[in-house]
């Protein structure tokens, strides 16, 4: 297979990542945390994929995949909602202007 | 088989990644509180296209469990979510870690069993390491979230032989995953397949243990590192490009807040994993019980005769409570003409961002906020630091004794204020269990007690106060 694609995925992906990452301010860590928790719920995807592919074996893989599923569901609605409900806090009206 | 596909993936996986730059400007939006909540609507958006791709793609519309597994997963996620209060957030960030590495675990043990014509040997170890890594998340956040909500005792336990056996675990955490990726498909295959998860667990819970309560934010930052480590590795497993593309930028996330927390300690990450503390409490000379060597100043009257205030907030206001009694106190001196700041220590509460988000929820406003520098560059020409429930990361004794906890970490320096009141519950530690000198500093006044209430009655003293301002 092709390796180099992952490596350079990975690795390109982190990169790009960490310099968006870095210039978010300390103010707003708790939500980065709280969304970087909704997107380690990508796992979902791997996750639907294993419940579609166990079709057809006995219950206890489609159990656990299903476990899976809702598991990494749990942490996107989660993660997303419990930063939405942060963020609005700063972006309340009579909070100020945006610091320099 | 091979058609519509791309380096091995169904086309719509590798489509799918054209939805990652969405997130990318998510997290770029981040970078300012005014857009913050457009970014992470975006994420979100981002996230629904890529759910609602492997869907269709995989055709998995039609069936009963995927909806089902869904649907619970969303109402338990929406229950946390709204029930949450923000106090908890560093519990519910902790289990929010814990609950991605267990499901990246057992989408990797999936893998693993599934495996029947046994994948080549990259993918194979990488299920063995995302089971590995996804169990310790999984077993290290429970640890976490059970020594934040004081179930079990926040100091660090630790036994003989506890480093030996962590890294003798690790060891054969790795050792396993090449075993189980070398025997193709025989018994020492199921063996590692089944022994792996339970090596996890354990090793996650012996790290956490080890790990002492000032260095929770550093361990809370380096579990959200490894759930995002954990999905892009179980995606490596599985061969679908968007975990591995997306859990990078997790890892990077959670590393990045690592190193900031570890710098704002001034510790090693190493010397935090293997909870190289020195003796604690031990090792800290108790001070010299100095009397009062001034008659102690109302501090009421300090407030009202002061130009420029700086409010140090700790876990401590977030344990009483204190946060409506700040805002009354900060708008009743605002009233006054008084300059009020807020002098934020990185590591003040339990993970980063922690006091900012208490501070906003009572309406503050976050642009008085002040970091660890800046505030400390202020506060030589401040009246008075009002400390509120902090304290390790304004003692003293952080770059004056050595071998603590804290040694060697900057402290915002309130002592080059002119006056210093403490409004703490009592004289005891703080969570890194250091005497703190500064309570018998002679600058500082001492109002012990529930901050709520000590706040409340400063305030309405200051309130009986003439306007002098």
């Amino acid at each position: 297979m092709n390796a180099l694609f992952w490596v350079v995925l990975f690795a390109g992906t982190a990169a790009v990542g960490y310099r968006v990452l870095r210039a978010v301010p300390a103010l707003l860590h708790t939500p980065l945390m709280s969304g970087m928790n909704a997107l380690s719920g990508i796992t979902v995807l791997a996750a639907l994929a294993a419940l579609g592919a166990a079709r057809g074996e006995g219950p206890w893989p489609r159990t656990l995949a299903a476990l899976a599923v809702a598991l990494a569901m749990a942490n996107v609605v989660g993660g997303f909602l419990v930063t939405h409900r942060m963020l609005r806090m700063f972006g309340r009206r009579g909070n100020g202007e945006e610091p320099s | 088989m091979n058609d519509g596909r791309f380096a091995g993936i169904p086309a719509f996986e590798a489509a799918a990644l054209l939805l990652v730059p969405l997130v990318v400007l998510g997290i770029h939006w981040m970078r300012s509180p005014r857009t913050a909540a457009r970014g992470n609507a975006l994420g979100a958006a981002g996230m629904l296209g890529f759910i609602l791709v492997t869907l269709a793609g995989r055709g998995l519309l039609a069936d009963p469990m995927v909806w089902v597994g869904l649907a619970v997963g969303a109402g338990v996620g929406i229950v946390l979510a709204l029930r949450v209060r923000m106090i908890q957030m560093p519990e519910l960030v902790a289990l929010f870690n814990g609950i991605g590495g267990a499901a990246s675990a057992v989408v990797a043990l999936l893998a693993l069993r599934a495996a029947v014509p046994v994948p080549p040997p990259a993918p194979r170890v990488a299920a063995f390491l995302a089971t590995g890594i996804g169990t310790l998340t999984f077993a290290g956040s429970l640890i976490a979230v059970f020594k934040l909500a004081r179930w079990l005792p926040s100091r660090p336990v630790a036994f003989r032989g506890h480093a030996t056996l962590c890294l003798a675990l690790l060891g054969g955490l790795l050792a396993l995953a090449g075993i189980g990726a070398a025997s193709a498909g025989g018994g020492a295959y199921r063996v590692a397949a089944a022994v792996i998860p339970a090596a996890g667990l354990l090793f996650g819970v012996l790290f956490m243990v080890r790990v002492g309560g000032a260095d929770m934010p550093v361990s809370i930052s380096l579990l959200n590192a490894l759930s995002g480590v954990a999905a892009a590795v179980a995606g490596f497993a599985v061969g679908n490009p968007v975990p591995v593309a997306v859990g990078a930028m997790v890892g990077t996330g959670g590393l990045m807040l690592t190193r900031i927390m570890c710098r704002a300690m001034n510790r090693e990450l190493g010397d935090v994993l293997a909870g190289r503390l020195a003796d604690a409490a031990g090792a800290a000379e108790t001070p010299a019980e100095a009397g009062p060597s001034e008659p102690a100043r109302d501090p009421a009257d300090l407030l009202a005769a002061a130009r420029r205030v700086a409010i140090v907030p700790g876990y401590g206001m977030a344990l009483a409570q204190a946060q409506p009694a700040v805002k009354r106190l900060f708008d009743l001196l605002e009233k006054r003409g008084v300059e009020v700041v807020f002098a934020i220590h990185p590591v003040a509460g339990r993970m980063p961002g922690h006091m900012h988000i208490l501070l906003a929820e009572v309406n503050l406003p976050y642009e008085r906020f002040l970091e660890l520098d800046e505030a400390n560059a202020r506060l030589p020409e401040t009246d008075v630091a009002l400390v509120v429930g902090a304290n390790d990361v304004v003692n003293p004794s952080a770059g004056t004794v050595e071998g603590t906890p804290i040694s060697g970490m900057p402290i915002l320096r309130v002592t080059e204020a002119r006056a210093v009141v403490v409004c703490n519950l009592d004289r005891s530690p703080g969570y890194a269990g250091v005497p703190n000198p500064l309570y018998d500093a002679p600058k500082t006044t001492l109002c012990l007690g529930d901050a709520a209430q000590t706040l409340s009655a400063l305030a309405d003293a200051l309130a009986a106060q003439p306007a002098s301002a």
